[in-house]
């Protein structure tokens, strides 16, 4: 176990690995996003209560989902960091920020425009809104301390206590939806519970998420790369994949 | 097939620029974002390649040098 767990800390290891995986995960993330996004533009029944604008919710869901998740995942790299120092966990934390950026503004944006035909508002400030964009600050909030510190030891251990005080906020945009009154609707998806919306709906939008899951995997497989490209360039193993690759 | 035309597929049923708007917002960041992971990580290896390429030229320059001059021995002063 122990073992196994230092091999991932292992920004060498982790190289081969990503190189492996990272074409399975960008053809079937492509794939399914493309089945779930045709279906759902397409093919799937219009609502009865939105009619057609309900569509946006192919890409509004999925990306508020990667958002959270990728929130989520960056608080756990932060513990590894603080804890166990592990280099890996803090490339990955500076590798994904900016693509945590891109889908929350894509879920703040697709709802805005939502908003409109459905609500008749481009915005209100409601839990669930407001919850969002102060995600969106937490984002740039940590690529910008992460650019603003040059020394890569104190800006991990920096990054890291801003993404867990941060992290707060999680619960806060989850529950949003329960704990107040908001214009928003509740989840569509509950682990928990059979799914609140007709199968053709459900299953579009299943291929969707699951899509998108597969593209931010190598996302951020190409991204770490590239960060422990920068930072190892020095060493011995990176010296010999570059003359490798180039013969 | 939800619509009976190409048209009544683009309208939307007045819902179209909404619609539309998003998924071109949603397929631009997403490409985009990919590209540029793409090319910066070829940025990337590029400059560890050229990196290694001046760095293996200095060493045989520095190589060349030392087999034309003298070597220079330390020796111990008491």
């Amino acid at each position: 176990m122990w073992q196994w767990f230092h091999k991932l800390g292992s920004p060498k290891w982790f190289f081969g690995i990503a190189t492996r995986f990272m074409p399975w995960l960008l053809a079937g993330g492509l794939l399914l996003l493309a089945a779930g996004l045709v279906w759902g533009l397409a093919f799937a029944p219009k609502d009865y209560l939105q009619g057609n604008s309900y569509r946006i919710i192919f890409i509004h869901v999925p990306s508020a989902f990667l958002a959270q998740s990728i929130y989520i995942s960056m608080a756990v790299a932060a513990v590894v960091t603080l804890v166990w120092r592990m280099k890996l966990a803090d490339v990955f934390v500076k590798a994904i920020a900016p693509v945590g950026l891109i889908f929350t503004f894509l879920s703040l944006f697709t709802g805005a425009v939502w908003g409109k035909p459905t609500w008749g508002t481009w915005w209100v400030w409601d839990a669930r809104l407001t919850s969002m964009l102060i995600l969106l600050f937490l984002y740039g909030g940590v690529i910008a301390l992460d650019r603003a510190i040059n020394d890569e030891k104190s800006a991990a251990r920096a990054v890291a206590v801003l993404v867990l005080v941060g992290v707060v906020n999680i619960p806060i945009i989850k529950y949003s939806v329960d704990w107040w009154n908001t214009l928003h609707q509740p989840a569509t998806f509950k682990l928990t519970e059979k799914p609140s919306m007709p199968m053709e709906m459900w299953v579009p939008l299943l291929l969707s998420v699951l899509g998108l899951y597969l593209l931010f995997g190598w996302l951020a497989c190409i991204r770490m790369k590239t960060e422990i490209l920068i930072r190892e360039q020095r060493t011995r193993w990176v010296k010999d994949m570059v003359l490798a690759g180039r013969k | 097939m939800a619509f009976d035309s190409f048209s009544a597929f683009i309208a939307m049923e007045g819902h179209g620029p909404y619609v539309w708007v998003c998924y071109a917002v949603f397929a631009v960041l997403l490409a985009g974002l990919m590209i540029w992971s793409v090319k910066r990580n070829q940025s990337a290896l590029e400059d560890c390649q050229r990196r290694h390429d001046t760095e293996s030229r200095a060493s045989a320059k520095a190589t060349g040098k030392a087999a034309a001059s003298f070597t220079r021995v330390e020796i111990p002063q008491d």
